[in-house]
């Protein structure tokens, strides 16, 4: 299991909620930590791939049980 | 100031052709994939969470002037982004229930008038491009390509006081789901299928096959087998007057044979169809197909319908004298298949059932019927 600076439990929030969440947490944390976020929305996976690429952060690992989806995501610069 | 748009307003307005700029907030790939089509459209596609940090770069971008609407998938991030848009004093609309509502928002258009008091309408899923038929005469009811939007159906056929007699699937469809059995279920009306189309299918049906007559109320509904998109594919005629073509011939295109995946064997079929079988009917039958792709197919009421004879001196797909030329146009360079094509065939064969939000997500996305 991969390790994490901090955890957003996102579950049960729809579209925009995740990625607002995630932005905003990713905002108090230092470049280099890692973010796990849980989400069961769907339509996060496409956008939080495409956010984290726009933002220059970085993906390291993504997981789907079919319920919940969860991603590890580096700070970057 | 924000409002909210229905699709139904949208509808109206893609069939009237108005002038609207849509700022599309969903991810690039899902806009290039599909989005709301009219004559008239100008887009911005600026995702979502781009927007987080404010809007007003974005303002810049906007123009001053005319009515804008904000588009996303389900309409939560649309609003938010209305919402700054209306404290930066830009005035904007969100589309309720976003692309999602859109892909399955039907419009109820009246075609014609059949002989003795009869009425054909066409159901149009403009976010989608799928085309239902009701045939309404003397208090029955027919229905032709249904999508799995029964409900829309039902109430329509309610509010004109007709009863469900007869629920047809033209051919197997792989883009969409079907309503007919549903309907057929709920209504005790009969449902028909192509039996060369149901070698798999898992449930009982009733077969519409070659020079079958069906009565509904004072209108008739004549069937012609027309193989070739797939090897079951029925057209039916109505009353002499309209020529319901399924997936073998649109409007600006023909249909692709390959769609289960035997293009080669099918093609020798379709040539036959569009060349022989159709060319022996009359030129002044109205073609009503199952599917449209692009909006310059659709006319100016919003429906989508043209003569046979116009569409045989117009139609690029029916005019390919070389037999080898035809059968590249139909076998080569083919869009890539309509999204979830093959769980779509296995749900309209029976064999699966997923629940309704699976069914949604199958659907998203434009269909891709025709060779182009």
């Amino acid at each position: 299991m991969m390790e994490a600076d901090q955890m957003l439990d996102a579950k049960g929030l729809s579209c925009p909620m995740p990625i607002v969440k995630t932005k905003k947490t990713m905002d108090t944390m230092e470049p280099g930590q890692v973010l796990e976020i849980h989400t069961t929305d769907k339509g996060a996976k496409a956008d939080l791939t495409a956010w984290t690429k726009t933002t220059g952060h970085e993906m390291l690992e993504q997981t789907d049980d079919g319920d919940v989806l969860k991603f590890w995501i580096r700070k970057g610069e | 100031m924000i409002k909210e748009m229905t699709t139904k307003e949208l509808a109206r307005k893609v069939i009237r052709a108005e002038p609207l700029f849509i700022l599309d907030v969903r991810n690039a790939k899902d806009f290039v994939d599909w989005k709301v089509e009219g004559k008239n459209i100008n887009y911005l596609n600026v995702p979502y969470f781009e927007l987080l940090e404010g809007v007003d770069k974005l303002v810049h971008d906007l123009p001053k002037e005319g009515e804008i609407l904000v588009v996303c998938a389900k309409e939560g991030s649309s609003k938010m982004v209305a919402e700054m848009l209306a404290e930066a004093g830009v005035d904007s609309a969100y589309l309720r229930g976003g692309m999602k509502a859109w892909s399955e928002h039907l419009e109820p258009l009246k075609v014609g008038d059949l002989p003795d008091g009869g009425e054909l309408f066409q159901f149009v899923r403009y976010g989608k491009g799928c085309l239902s038929y009701m045939v309404i005469s003397k208090g029955e009811a027919a229905i032709i390509d249904p999508t799995r939007m029964t409900g829309v159906f039902l109430d329509f056929a309610k509010e004109k006081g007709a009863i469900i007699k007869h629920v047809f699937d033209t051919h197997l469809h792989a883009d969409h789901i079907s309503g007919g059995r549903k309907l057929a279920e709920v209504t005790g009306a009969t449902y028909y299928l192509p039996p060369n189309d149901a070698d798999e299918v898992q449930y009982d049906f009733t077969s519409v096959e070659d020079g079958m007559q069906i009565i509904v109320g004072n209108s008739k509904i004549n069937t012609i087998y027309s193989p070739g998109h797939t090897i079951g594919s029925t057209t039916f005629i109505i009353d002499d007057i309209f020529l319901m073509t399924g997936d073998i011939l649109f409007i600006d295109s023909i249909g692709r044979p390959d769609l289960a995946g035997l293009a080669e064997d099918w093609v020798s079929d379709l040539r036959e169809t569009l060349y022989d079988r159709y060319k022996e009917l009359v030129g002044n039958l109205v073609v009503l197909p199952a599917h449209f792709m692009i909006m310059d197919e659709v006319n100016e009421d919003g429906t989508i319908a043209r003569k046979l004879g116009e569409l045989y001196n117009e139609n690029h797909g029916l005019n390919i004298d070389n037999e080898q030329e035809f059968r590249k146009l139909v076998t080569e360079h083919l869009p890539p298949q309509p999204n979830a094509y093959k769980d779509i065939r296995k749900i309209n064969m029976g064999k699966i059932s997923p629940d309704e939000e699976m069914q949604r997500e199958m659907e998203i996305g434009p269909n891709r019927c025709a060779v182009r």
